[in-house]
């Protein structure tokens, strides 16, 4: 039961995803141009409107559906981390223009590239996982 | 006016190109659902999840977690797939993407992409099964986003819109290296790659 619901907020962030064309990777690379406001409007709504949503269900103290508080477990500050990992994450993202939620959803569009996509991230990502101990943290 | 014609107005409704601001609140509505549903939302664990199905963890401590508590997120990224297809089949508007006028002349011009191509989505004319250097650069570029995710510990998701959302530094400052390296390609390598 509890999986169905996350398959079907999932569907919905699919249909969302598409319908904002974040999932276009035009508009990523016309985001990097600057040369439209579309993507900045977006993440800025969703960022001012997700902080009152979250300051708001911590003030009201709302219960989530596994009984716990909203909470968030801060990461350690690593100004070095961040930015370089951020950087790695930022070159790949402008090149095939999809982050990791929309390689999913052009996946179902119909794109079967993306299959390549997927598996090289997974990829890169068990190359992290391998290396993390040589990278600074 | 009975119901069958009510639902065709509602997907009407939907089908035309949303404004930057629907999209935008809708977005914050799934960062609701997800944190009610008491989950931090964020998509590029679901690589690391993998690499666990594939066996990872008997090699490497890293990936050596009990899948159980991950089970939401191939829930959700299955979902995600079948909402790119309800969406591609059954929602999008007719026409293209519209990109600005001055992307369009820019991609035609340096580098001689058509536009549109793949519905506005994907430059399918470079990214297809076809065009080796496609292949390969869907290879880096996946790569990349898979390892930088994983280093930084989350992606555009779980950093630009939950972090940022519970207004985390570190957040903000992995954003702002998504943009160091996004403006990197943009504007130093791609140039290199297809012009």
């Amino acid at each position: 039961m509890r999986l169905i619901s996350f398959f079907s907020v999932g569907i919905l962030f699919g249909i969302i995803m598409t319908k904002s064309e974040a999932v276009s990777w035009f508009r990523i690379h016309e985001m990097f141009r600057f040369e439209s406001f579309h993507m900045y409007g977006i993440i800025g709504t969703a960022v001012v409107l997700g902080a009152i949503i979250i300051a708001a269900m911590k003030r009201f103290k709302i219960k989530t559906l596994s009984r716990s508080m909203v909470s968030y477990t801060p990461m350690a500050l690593s100004v070095k981390r961040h930015l370089l990992a951020g950087s790695i994450f930022g070159l790949g993202w402008a090149l095939i223009g999809a982050c990791p939620g929309p390689m999913f959803v052009l996946m179902g569009q119909g794109f079967g590239i993306m299959a390549v996509v997927l598996a090289s991230a997974t990829l890169g990502t068990y190359a992290y996982g391998i290396f993390q101990n040589k990278l600074p943290h | 006016m009975n119901l069958a014609t009510d639902i065709q107005s509602w997907i009407e409704l939907i089908r035309q190109p949303w404004h930057w601001a629907v999209s935008g609140a809708a977005i914050s509505g799934i960062l609701f659902l997800m944190t009610w549903m008491g989950k931090h939302f964020g998509v590029s664990s679901t690589f690391k999840n993998l690499c666990t199905l594939a066996g990872a963890g008997k090699k490497h401590a890293f990936f050596d977690e009990n899948l159980k508590d991950s089970y939401w997120r191939f829930a959700f990224v299955l979902g995600a797939l079948g909402g790119g297809f309800l969406a591609s089949q059954f929602l999008s508007s007719p026409e293209a993407v519209a990109i600005s006028a001055s992307t369009i002349e820019h991609l035609q011009q340096d580098w001689g992409f058509d536009y549109p191509q793949g519905h506005g989505f994907l430059p399918v004319d470079f990214f297809n099964f076809s065009n080796p250097m496609g292949i390969l650069l869907a290879i880096v570029g996946g790569f990349l986003v898979g390892f930088g995710s994983r280093y930084g510990n989350g992606c555009t998701s779980g950093h630009a819109i939950t972090g940022l959302s519970h207004l985390q530094l570190p957040s903000l400052i992995t954003v702002i290296g998504f943009f160091i390296g996004g403006l990197l390609m943009t504007w130093g390598i791609m140039p290199l790659l297809f012009g």
